[in-house]
């Protein structure tokens, strides 16, 4: 059920969840940063197989919730049940094990690696000799290549710095990473935000390709057009409180609008 | 010098040619500063000789060789673990402490008649101590690492001369008096031992996960983070590193001077970071080599022999090192 899957990383395969089952389950998480309160009691459902879109104006608390999940911030209250378990995440190491990964916002990229390095960053692969690692570069550098290609966006080659890219080429990478592990829930968050016509076309396409080879895949994004395109189940945010759902084929642009701005009560 | 990325790239000559070919890419080269920021140690270290060899014969005479390289031998040491601090963004001040530290405690040891082998384990256990007290208080107490290491270094030379009551050690074993004069030609065991600590620090930081977590800490901590790495255990490793490091000095140091002494060596921690400046690791964080702290290390014993040689006054080698030091700082702004 994977794209290119550069890693022993554990997949875990024989998951009983069938598309359209329950696979991120948000009970009434609340965090607060001083006295910011940026959740206020979120609940919501992430299904398996499908696209579910996360929308709501600047500062409405959706990358907060996206750094909840994926084990960057732990919420005050309430709690995350990612496949029929209630999550502990206490790094985002514990979140990319069980399998989850996220294009964040401020992309996470480190400027002064390679793009190659970046993509295999704490996925490393590596050779053993005895008790001893070593990175096996050559086959890092190969499979990033790969990797890279099935996006098909204009990326220089894999030993080039990050620094050396440009906005939109940083972005591919990072989606490029999230895409290319067993995961089982990638979050994308903005992903098309620094693109141009062409590479958001390739995103896009990215994306539906994830949602059908099985991934579940929590978009968040401005352009209404793209989330009716895509998504499957759109959630509104606003100040800090999910104020609404909609299955995207029961609703209009009109209405998420509504929704957003408070225009219109759930 | 490696680079990070074990591949080097085009300089970033501000106009391309359509087809570069070798003579332009390297002429482009030449123009880039960068490339000469990146090179700044390497040249400055053959300029040096050049210079010094020309108004002094002797100087690369086979003995004053060998003497050079002894003498930078634990400076390459310390400059090594100050450069895996460096590349995390941190910097270690209690380095040459801790090695006076070191010292002390394996005068002790040797005193209390524990041997050799076991002086040494204590030596290099209680200068580990520091550096895992350091990357402790700086990852899990969330002080500056300037604060936490300048606490360190007045508290580990305070404790040192507690422990010796003030007094040196003699300390006359001949194997330390072997290890110090004796060697492979005209390399004594302390380079040799140094240049092996070089060869395993670079393996570590370009052909091992920890290395590439080293670089990630230093580049982006929230990158880091969110890739999964735990930047606090990157961190409290690359001070234990450098605290052992320190405690392997102070090996080599009791072996050179024949005593375990509580003295300052404040000269010691000032040159590490110098090396490790001059070999073009960035200050802050994230992109360093092993070769490059080396060179500046071997430029900054070249350079206090040469003047030594040519009879310039003691007082004048301070301020030598320094505009160096300050001239290769300046480069490191041109470094791609
Ligand atoms: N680390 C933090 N410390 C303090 N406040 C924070 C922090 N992170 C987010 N906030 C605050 O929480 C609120 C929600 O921010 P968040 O980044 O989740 O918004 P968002 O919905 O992703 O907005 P955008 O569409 O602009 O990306 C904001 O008021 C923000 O200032
Ligand atoms: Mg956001």
């Amino acid at each position: 059920m994977t794209s290119p899957e550069p890693t022993a990383t554990t997949l875990q395969t024989g998951s009983p969840l069938q598309t359209g089952d329950v696979l991120v389950d948000v009970e009434d998480v609340s965090l607060s940063f001083g006295s910011v309160r940026a959740l206020v009691d979120v609940s919501l459902t992430i299904r398996q197989g499908e696209i579910t879109a996360l929308v709501g104006d600047n500062g409405a608390g959706k990358s907060t919730l996206v750094r909840c999940i994926s084990g960057i911030h732990r919420p005050d209250s309430g709690h995350i049940v990612f496949d029929g378990t209630k999550t502990d995440f206490h790094s985002p190491e514990d979140a990319r094990g069980a399998g989850i990964e996220t294009v964040h916002q401020n992309l996470a990229l480190v400027e002064d690696l390679t793009v190659w390095q970046n993509l295999f960053l704490n996925r490393e692969l590596v050779r053993r000799f005895g008790p001893i690692a070593f990175l096996d570069r050559k086959r890092m550098q190969q499979r990033a290549t790969e990797m890279v290609s099935t996006l098909a966006v204009n990326v220089p080659a894999v030993s080039s710095r990050v620094r050396r890219l440009s906005g939109g080429q940083r972005q591919a990478v990072s989606i490029c990473r999230a895409a290319g592990f067993s995961s089982r829930l990638v979050i994308m968050d903005e992903p098309t935000a620094a693109l141009g016509v062409q590479e958001t076309a390739k995103v896009e396409e990215l994306i539906l390709r994830l949602r059908d080879e099985g991934h579940a895949v929590l978009l968040i994004s401005h352009n209404f057009a793209q989330v009716m395109r895509l998504s499957d189940h759109v959630w509104v945010m606003r100040a800090g409180r999910c104020v609404g759902g909609r299955r995207t084929a029961d609703t209009t642009g009109e209405e998420i609008v509504a929704l957003i701005t408070g225009a219109q009560a759930a | 010098m490696a680079t990070a990325t074990g591949a080097h790239q085009p300089a970033s000559a501000p106009k391309r040619t359509a087809t570069p070919s070798a003579q332009n890419a390297w002429a482009a080269r030449l123009k880039d500063l960068g490339f000469w920021a990146e090179w700044a140690a390497a040249i400055g270290l053959v300029l040096l000789v050049i210079v010094f060899q020309a108004l002094n014969s002797t100087f690369l005479s086979t003995g004053n060789i060998e003497s050079m390289l002894v003498a930078a031998a634990i400076l390459i040491i310390l400059a090594v673990g100050q450069t895996f601090v460096i590349t995390t963004a941190g910097i270690d001040l209690s380095i040459a402490s801790t090695m006076t530290l070191g010292a002390v405690a394996f005068g002790q040891a040797y005193a209390h008649g524990w041997g050799l082998v076991a002086s040494a384990l204590v030596a290099i256990a209680a200068a580990g101590v520091v550096g895992v007290l350091n990357g402790t208080l700086i990852a899990k107490g969330k002080i500056t690492d300037f604060i936490v290491t300048l606490g360190t270094l007045s508290a580990a030379s305070g404790l040192a001369l507690i422990l010796a009551s003030g007094k040196p050690v003699t300390i006359i074993d001949s194997f330390l008096l072997q290890l110090s004069v004796g060697g492979i030609w005209i390399f004594g065991w302390p380079v040799i031992i140094a240049a092996v600590v070089a060869v395993a620090a670079h393996v570590v930081l370009f052909h091992t996960r920890f290395g590439t977590h080293v670089l990630a800490t230093g580049g982006s901590p929230d990158a880091a983070t969110a890739m999964g790495i735990s930047t606090g255990r990157i961190k409290i490793a690359v001070y234990t590193i450098a605290g052992v490091l320190a405690g392997l000095g102070s090996i080599l140091l009791v072996a050179r001077i024949g005593a375990a002494e509580p003295a300052a060596n404040t000269a010691f921690l000032l040159n590490s970071v110098a090396a490790v400046v001059l070999g073009g690791v960035s200050l802050f964080g994230g992109r360093g080599t092993i070769t490059g702290p080396v060179i500046g290390a071997l430029l900054l014993t070249a350079l206090v022999n040469g003047l030594t040689l040519l009879g310039v006054s003691q007082f004048y080698q301070p301020l030598a090192v320094g505009i160096v030091v300050v001239l290769a700082a300046l480069m490191t702004r041109f470094q791609r």
